[in-house]
């Protein structure tokens, strides 16, 4: 159910390094023997942070689909948000124990660059998934949730659940990160407005969990009481501002929407906690990179390039003309993370 | 018989040790905090017509509770010199058995489970700091990536949301003039009192003090500073119980990823006041003080619709400007 992406703390970096310190190799690889010459090809996945389900699904479903094709497997993860140097440690030694393919969430938009032109050097296919590189062709593909269109979906979806005098809050999270960006002006424009609009009551940073949403949500409120329809940046955050709002009273009468699709998230759809929510496919993300992996190992071909939607679609139990949507149950049975 | 022991601690207690002056800086401590909230809420309060009212002041004391219960055993760590990096992850893990427990269960036994689990942890912490004289940072640094990991491993980092009146208790209270006062902050401030009076008013509090201002001289002066360093890190755990508790009823949802900054928001809590990062000097007040400041930045920089960055910005030249005051006093009284 949790956040795309976290904020490091100095705590977490500190901890990382002391682990890192305390086992070298850990950090840098974790198991699977050498893609070698003869026997089956070796697939590098290289993750973010496996403590948040949404990269934890992303790796176990590109993991489950490799083992399918008959693959091995290497794997590595960053623990925070950002840590791109474990990750050009991890490539490095995928490069040196020669991967055909390797599939990155990419921490950092170029911080990868130079190390993925090395393993393209080599002849080893490079995938992103989640999140493109800057320039996105440095990876020769990319498997990625559209966010602005995620982002569109629930905006669309709000404007025309919204009550006609709407006082819109958009709780987000940082906005340098940017699915986080993508999500908050996509909801913008799919809602008709901009940031500086009249309609904008008011808007939050938050740190995408439910304290923080609801704490926000409260503050907002303070100064806003009138808030009649609210953007979340993920569901633990839309959680907590359903909190604030029942708390007040003002839940019954509030648009609430937001993005993720993880499967309490889902759940909160149910129970008309969440008005509407556009979901992901992470596991999805993971199929198309190993299927273009294994293509490329079969006769040589490279994917077409550029970044490849996987795919978003809007949960809601109330839906509204012109906007494609499915139901929570539909939703509970493609969403992802524990149920 | 009177032993060494016995008649060094009278004589603390008397005044004629390190007791006195710590009374005299105590309110020299808080006086800056004080001041500072008091900045911080008339800016506040002239710049936007919603944030002076006591709907606002009491969601703001709302707000407080759970890092604001966080800090108060921060400060008794800290106090002794010592650090707790893993506080806000005891904190979750704590909350997280006892939802998920009290979904299938008994409420009241699965909040007896987090209580026995939070005290096992900051045994644990104890014993390494006290008995075996690891530094404390390493100590909390390292039982910070275990205890987070386990909350999720149990949880399947998964949140549970909490149906128990009895666990969300702390949330309720009587309302006065539309206004609640929970017995969450009810809870805070009484904390916030008994640790006090324990603090400036008890053997113990002498004990704490004289540790964290120099513990070797505290061992000279017969006090058993391996036993004053456990109670230390045994009193914080139970006083993160009671985080956890205050946290089950502000979300009712028990959640391991929140809290993330726990344990640096208490220690932000802590230096905004006044307790000096090198031990020996500060107290609760000025914590409960700092608890308040941090929120209140947050609450009125969101209502005035200025970007929460300015809240970190703010809050940071705080911290600077507390650790600056703390260097500059303790110059002085060692010159």
């Amino acid at each position: 159910m949790k956040i795309v992406r976290r904020v490091p703390t100095p705590a977490r970096i500190a901890a990382l390094t002391i682990a890192c310190a305390v086992a070298a190799v850990g950090c840098g690889s974790g198991g699977g023997s050498g893609g070698g010459s003869g026997g089956a090809p070796t697939l590098g996945i290289v993750e973010l942070n496996l403590s948040n389900p949404f990269f934890n699904t992303l790796e176990k479903g590109t993991e489950a689909a490799a083992k399918a094709k008959g693959w091995k497997v290497m794997k590595a993860e960053a623990k925070t948000p950002g840590d791109s140097a474990t990750q050009v440690t991890a490539i490095e030694n995928m490069i040196a124990n020669k991967v055909k393919a390797i599939v990155v969430t990419p921490a950092n938009a170029t911080a990868l660059n130079g190390v993925l032109k090395k393993a393209q050097d080599k002849g080893i296919l490079v995938l992103t998934v989640n999140a493109a590189l800057d320039p996105t062709d440095a990876a020769d593909a990319t498997y990625a949730t559209d966010n602005v269109t995620a982002g569109k979906l629930i905006g669309e979806w709000a404007k025309a659940s919204s009550p006609s005098d709407p006082h819109v809050a958009l709780l987000d999270f940082d906005l340098s990160d940017k699915p986080a960006a993508d999500r908050h002006n996509g909801f913008l424009s799919g809602y008709g407005i901009t940031a500086k609009s009249p309609v904008v009551a008011g808007s939050a940073l938050t740190q995408g969990t439910v304290d923080t949403g609801q704490s926000q949500m409260e503050n907002l409120l303070s100064a806003h009481p009138d808030i009649n329809v609210v953007y979340t940046i993920n569901e633990p955050v839309a959680h907590g501002a359903y909190t604030a709002l029942k708390n007040k009273g003002l839940a019954a009468k509030t648009v609430l929407v937001s993005v993720d699709g993880a499967c309490s998230g889902v759940e909160d759809v149910k129970k008309g906690i969440i008005g509407a929510t556009a979901m992901q496919f992470p596991d999805k993300m993971g199929e198309m990179a190993v299927a273009a992996a294994d293509q490329y190992v079969k006769d040589g071909t490279k994917p077409k390039g550029g970044i490849i939607d996987s795919g978003t679609v809007l949960i809601t139990d109330h839906p509204v003309a012109g906007v494609d949507s499915q139901s929570s149950d539909w939703g509970l049975s493609h969403c992802w993370g524990p149920k | 018989m009177t032993t060494a022991h016995d008649v060094d601690v009278a004589a603390l207690e008397r005044g004629l040790g390190p007791r006195r002056d710590l009374r005299g800086l105590a309110s020299h401590q808080i006086a800056g905090p004080l001041a500072a909230l008091i900045v911080a809420i008339v800016v506040f309060a002239l710049s936007t017509s919603t944030f002076f009212n006591s709907e606002n002041l009491s969601l703001i004391a709302q707000q407080s509770v759970v890092v604001g219960t966080l800090a108060l055993g921060q400060t008794l760590i800290i106090l002794t010199s010592g650090i707790d990096l893993a506080n806000g992850a005891i904190m979750v893990l704590g909350s997280v058995v006892i939802g998920k427990m009290a979904v299938h269960g008994n409420p009241v036994l699965a909040a007896l489970v987090g209580l026995v689990i939070c005290v096992a942890v900051g045994s644990v912490n104890g014993m390494l700091v006290s008995f075996l004289k690891l530094p404390p940072f390493i100590v909390t640094l390292g039982v910070m990536s275990v205890v987070a990991a386990s909350a999720r491993l149990y949880t399947s980092s998964q949140s549970y949301t909490i149906g128990s009146d009895f666990l969300t208790v702390l949330n309720e209270g009587p309302t006065v003039g539309g206004v609640t006062i929970t017995y969450g902050v009810m809870l805070w401030i009484a904390l916030t009192a008994v640790l006090g009076y324990a603090l400036s008013q008890t053997s113990w509090g002498v004990r704490v003090y004289a540790v964290g201002d120099n513990d070797k001289a505290a061992a000279l002066a017969g006090i058993k500073v391996k036993r004053v360093l456990l109670s230390v890190y045994v009193v914080a755990a139970v006083i993160y119980f009671f985080a956890a508790w205050q946290a089950l009823g502000r979300t009712p949802t028990a959640d391991p990823s929140g809290y993330a900054n726990g344990n640096l928001d208490s220690i932000t809590a802590v230096v905004i006041g006044g307790t000096s990062l090198f031990g020996g000097r500060g107290g609760v007040l000025g914590t409960f003080i700092g608890a308040l400041i941090v929120t209140v930045l947050q609450n009125g920089l969101t209502q005035a619709g200025i970007d929460s960055l300015y809240q970190q910005v703010a809050t940071g030249v705080l911290v600077v400007i507390a650790v600056g005051v703390d260097h500059l006093v303790r110059r002085r009284q060692t010159r």
